[in-house]
Formats: structure tokens, sequence, C-alpha cells
């Protein structure tokens, strides 16, 4: 049965003429306890895609459904990790997740809470940190407070926006596999939208490739067919790997390319040579 | 060791820490040769600039000294004839105080009066001391009896004008805090009610503190009409608050509605309610600009206290600096100089203050100066 259901999902911004539509038949079907990666160039919709699907954004036209039931505005049930953090910096890592756990449960006494976040902070090796600041922390320990945040009101759907697009390769690489780790405890519905190939098939069941806008829509799915765990060295010598990534460059180069041969306009350059100063003074 | 901190904290406080860390290290041989140019910007440049300062104001006090003399002189000769234009001269030569020229006093005449002050508010809070020693137990006897006591009605000394001038500007700040903050915080969330009271805002902002005394008195004087107490006080700290409520109502207006998206999609995410969001979202992500301020209408209220209470009539430095130059004693120009080293002074502080709490409370490390 699908968890969560896109059907023929148009968004536009804009009214009149400024009107610049953004998302055009996007439909979209995942399995209860899949990970769905959404791969896609900078700029082609992507957060708007998972605005939709959180709540925060309704859509023009077309529908989306979450467990079949239509989405109206956010809901604890799909938990969100932005790709800006988006921790209050007036708040200490603890209270941040705090904050959200008290919301998500709150019939719960206080020390229940209490021991839920000192729970997630430990899953994501933050125990240290408890009671700094957002600023005190590096990116990387910021973005794992976020994801902390995220699943420590146990949603059953976890929505990702790009995460790991502003951290080093070396902090993503690992927390990669700490989202993986957690998320593998309890087998959770993922969407995990991203700008790198390599990290959606390292952690996705699936790849779909979305054709950059204005009207970008789905392409055809990429099954990734790997055991977990999956090994990153090992990963880079297994043909499935191979095979699989380089159909999916390919086919976003081909975009990429379409695109480009589509800008029909041409530019003239001005016939100016550069005008020499030295002779005026 | 705990005394130096204190000491360091309190001149960073105050904004002397540069200049005292290099002259500090010169005498302790921490300077190496390379801080030539940090020691000639820091110490030597400031100090330079204070000599100018006095040096120019003495120069300035002696001509404009010379040329009220000259004046006195020459209307002595054409008035009373040449003899006694020649006792004049005389006169002013000696020094005498019955024919000083009054005008812009020297530095050195300020600190006389600077120490006149001090001993005079020393003389008043011991006259006072013993007033109350003397009727401490006839007090307590009239308490008893169901009467008032009685109280010293003497002169106040300088000292306690500036108390009272601190009270009225507290009164005011907290005034205009109260009806302030809550204001902005509703016209920032609501766009059709910051539209509508725009207008309100944008009109009144710049009127006079002058004004806005008069508008206040009309008030309070008919409101006040059965009381026989005296109501300059009210008068001047209401208006004090009016006049300088206005920066913090917009900036506060300004902060709550303009929240980070993304704070506001945090709050959206995890379903707050609305009071929720305004008291855990909205109200810390904007307390930085609601502290700019906060600042700003404590400045503007120490500024226009002055002009208040010498229009109000209220006690205070204002009706000091009032009283003083109707005086036009010999002193009294000298003492107005003080007055105003004092009110400057007074509001450097407070600004420092305000500055360090805005410092403590501001959560993003650039912000805050």
């Amino acid at each position: 049965m699908a968890y969560l259901e896109l059907k023929n999902i148009y968004k536009t911004y804009g009214q009149g003429e400024t009107t610049a539509q953004v998302l055009s038949n996007i439909n979209l079907t995942i399995k209860e306890g899949e990970f769905v990666a959404i791969v896609g160039f900078t700029g082609s919709g992507k957060t708007t895609l998972v605005n939709l699907i959180n709540g925060l954004l309704e859509p023009t036209k077309g529908e989306v459904l979450f467990k079949g039931e239509p989405v109206v505005g956010t809901s604890h049930e799909r938990g969100v990790i932005f790709q800006n953090y988006s921790l209050l910096p007036w708040l200490t890592v603890g209270q941040n997740i705090y904050m959200a756990v008290k919301e998500a449960f709150p019939k719960k006494i206080k020390s229940e809470l209490h021991a839920i976040v000192a729970d997630y902070v430990e899953m994501v090796n933050l125990t240290p940190a408890i009671n700094k600041r957002p600023k005190e922390l590096s990116g990387g320990m910021r973005q794992r407070v976020a994801v902390a945040r995220a699943l420590a009101m146990k949603p059953e759907m976890i929505i990702m926006d790009e995460p790991l697009g502003a951290l080093d390769a070396l902090t993503r690489g690992n927390l990669q596999d700490e989202i993986l780790n957690i998320l593998g405890k309890d087998k959770r519905t993922a969407l995990l939208i991203t700008n790198d190939v390599d990290e959606g098939i390292y952690m996705a069941d699936r790849i779909i490739p979305l054709r950059p806008g204005p009207k970008a829509t789905l392409g055809p799915e990429f099954k990734i067919d790997i055991e977990r765990p999956r090994d990153k060295t090992a990963l880079n010598d297994n043909p499935n790997f191979k095979k699989t990534r380089n159909a999916i460059i390919e086919y976003l180069m081909d975009i990429g390319n379409e695109r480009k041969s589509d800008v029909q306009e041409e530019y003239v350059l001005p016939d100016l040579s550069p005008k020499s100063f030295v002779s005026q003074f | 060791m705990k005394q130096s901190m204190t000491l360091g904290k309190v001149t960073k406080f105050i904004g002397l820490a540069g200049f005292l860390g290099t002259v500090k290290n010169m005498f302790t041989g921490k300077l190496e040769k390379e801080d030539f140019k940090n020691f000639l910007r820091k110490v030597i440049v400031p100090l330079a600039s204070i000599f100018l300062f006095f040096g120019l104001w003495y120069l300035g006090s002696k001509s404009l000294y010379n040329i009220e003399a000259e004046h006195r002189i020459y209307k002595a000769l054409v008035e009373q004839g040449p003899t006694e234009a020649e006792k004049v001269r005389t006169c002013i030569a000696s020094g005498d105080i019955s024919c000083q020229p009054n005008t812009l006093p020297s530095p050195a005449q300020v600190w006389e009066s600077y120490k006149m002050l001090l001993a005079d508010h020393y003389a008043i809070s011991a006259d006072k001391q013993a007033f109350k020693e003397k009727t401490a137990a006839l007090n307590v006897k009239r308490i008893a009896n169901g009467e008032a006591p009685i109280v010293y009605t003497g002169r106040p000394s300088f000292v306690d004008q500036i108390l009272t001038s601190l009270k009225t500007v507290f009164a005011g700040f907290l005034l205009a805090l109260f009806i302030a903050v809550p204001i902005g915080i509703v016209i920032g969330l609501s766009k059709t009610l910051r539209s509508s009271v725009n207008w309100i805002i944008q009109i009144f902002k710049p009127v006079s503190p002058v004004v806005w005394l008069l508008l206040v008195f009309m008030i309070v004087k008919t409101l006040n009409k059965d009381s026989s107490g005296d109501s300059s006080f009210i008068i001047s700290f209401i208006s004090v608050g009016l006049c300088s409520m206005w920066a913090t109502l917009v900036n506060t207006a300004m902060g709550v509605s303009s929240v980070d998206k993304d704070y506001i999609n945090v709050a959206k995410v995890l379903k707050l309610g609305p009071v929720q969001k305004v008291f855990k979202v909205i109200l810390p992500s904007s307390l930085p600009l609601i502290f700019t301020g906060l600042r700003i209408t404590l400045s503007v209220a120490w500024m226009v206290l002055i002009a208040i209470e010498l229009l109000a009539q209220s006690p205070g430095l204002g009706s000091f600096v009032w009283e003083e130059f109707q005086n036009g004693a010999v002193d009294s120009n000298s003492k107005i100089i003080v007055a105003m080293f004092v009110i400057g002074l007074i509001g450097f502080l407070l600004d420092r203050i305000m500055l360090t709490i805005q410092k403590m409370i501001s959560f993003n490390k650039n912000d805050g100066i």
C-alpha cells in the first residue's frame, strides 16, 4: 500500500504575468519502510517539493496523500530536517530538542521528556555539548542536533532536505552513516533530497531524478540493488554501484545538455576595445 | 588578582581597556618596538586631543573674558566718563567679585565650582542628618499620634538634583517600556494593525519634547484637579516616556515582523500553538532589536529630560541649570558647565549599561554594537 502518494502535483508561484511554474505533473509513491532519494540540480524545485510533502506549502493542483489522507498543514508524523539546520540560536542543544519533544508528547511528564532528550543527544554523540548553544558548535554538530530534534519526535516518516549539503566531505560521510544507523534501528520511511548522486546511492533504496525547473518533473526511477549494510569503501568496486551511478549521471548530464541546447538566444558582444588610461596622465 | 580582574571589567565597560592596557604595558616593559604605532594611536593621540580640547576652551574663555571686560570699560567710559572707566579697569584687574565679566568660564573656574558644589552637598547632607537626629524622637511621637512626621524641607544639593533626575528618567523609561514593547509586539504580529497605526507613529515620532510636555500638562492638570500635591514629577516623567518610547515601538514592531523565516518554519513543523509561537520563537528572536530600541529610548529620555524638567519646574538637573541661569551670579556659568559634564557622563554611563545588557542577551555574535 502506498504510504506517501503524490498525485499530479503542480505548483506555481505568483499570479498573472509573473507566474512561475515550478513543479509540473509530479507523481510519486513511497511504500512504508522505504528509503527514497530525489536527486536534482540546484534550483530545480527540490525544496518546494519537500515543503509540499511536509505541509508547509499547498500544491496549486493535485494532492498529497499521507497514509491515504490528504496532507493539511504540518504534522508530528512527518519529521523534517532542514537544509540550514534551523536551530533556535537562543536555546541550548538540549533545550532545542526538548522543545520539540514536549510538543510531540504533551502527555509525558518532565522527567520522561528529559530522558528522551538525553537518549537522542547520546545517539548523535553530542552528550558533552548538550548545554552548548548552536553558535558554539561546528556545522556538522549543528546538523546532528537537527537530526536528533527531528528523530526525537518519533515521526513515522522522516523528510530530509539536502541535510548534508553545507558540510565538508568527511563530516558528510560520517553523518550519512549515523543517520542510516539511527533510521535502521526502527526502519522508518525516509525521503532524502540531495544533489549528490553518490550520497543517494549509498543511502537510498530508490533514486528518482528531478528534471530541472521551471516545470520540473520527476524522471524515471533507478532501483539500488545493493545489500545493507553498505560499505562505503567496498561500494566503489561494486559493479552494481558503478552501473547505477553511471546510468544516473548520464541521465542527469543529458538533461543538462538538453537544457543548454534549448537556449536559443544569442548574445552579441559589443565591439569595444580596452581604453588606455596611461596616455591621459 | 580578583581586584585587578574587576578593574579590568570596569575599564572594559567604560571603553578604556585599550588605553589603560597600553599604558600598563609601557610601564611593565611589555611594549615592543612594533607596538609604537599602537601606543601612538591608543595613548598619545587621545591624550593630545584632551589637551587640545582644554587648551581651546581656555583660550576661548580668555578671549571672551577680554571682550566682555573691554565692553564694560567702554560702557563706563561712554556713560560715566574716564575716571569711572579707570575705576572699572582696576576693579576687573584686582579680581574683585563685584565687577567680574560674566561669560564662558575657564576650566579652572569650572573645577572650582565643582568642588564648591560637592562641599555644598556635604554641608547639606550633614544638615539633613542633624535634622533627622533632632526630629527622630518627635517624629516617633507624631506617628504614634497619627500625625504626619516632620520632614526636611531645606534646599536640595546638586547630588540630590542628580538623583531626582535619575529617578524621573527611570520612571519615564519604565513607562516607555511598558507602553512600547507590548504595543510593538501586537503591531509587529499583525500587518493590518501595522498599516492602520503607521500614520500615528510617523506623525507623533518627530514631535518635540516641549510639545509633549504641554500636551501632558493639559491632561494631567485636569485629571489632577482635586489633589493638592505637586504634579510636576508626574508631568515630567510621562512626557519623558512619551518622547522616548518611539524608538522602542518601531524597533519592537520591526523585530517581531521580521523574524527569520526558518524559525517560523520550525515553529510550524513543531506545531507550536499561537501563544507558544510568540513567546518561544518570535519574542526571543526579536529581543536583540527590542534592546537596540530600548537603548535608544534611554538615551533619548536622558536627553529630553533636561529640557522637560526645565520647563515643568520639576526638581532635577534641568531646573538646576535653569535656576543657575536665571540667578546670574558670578559662578552661575561655571555651575552650568559642571552640570553639562555631569549630564554627559551620566548619559554615557546609562548607554554603556544598556550596551552591556544588549550584548548579554544578543545571541548572534555579530550583533549588538
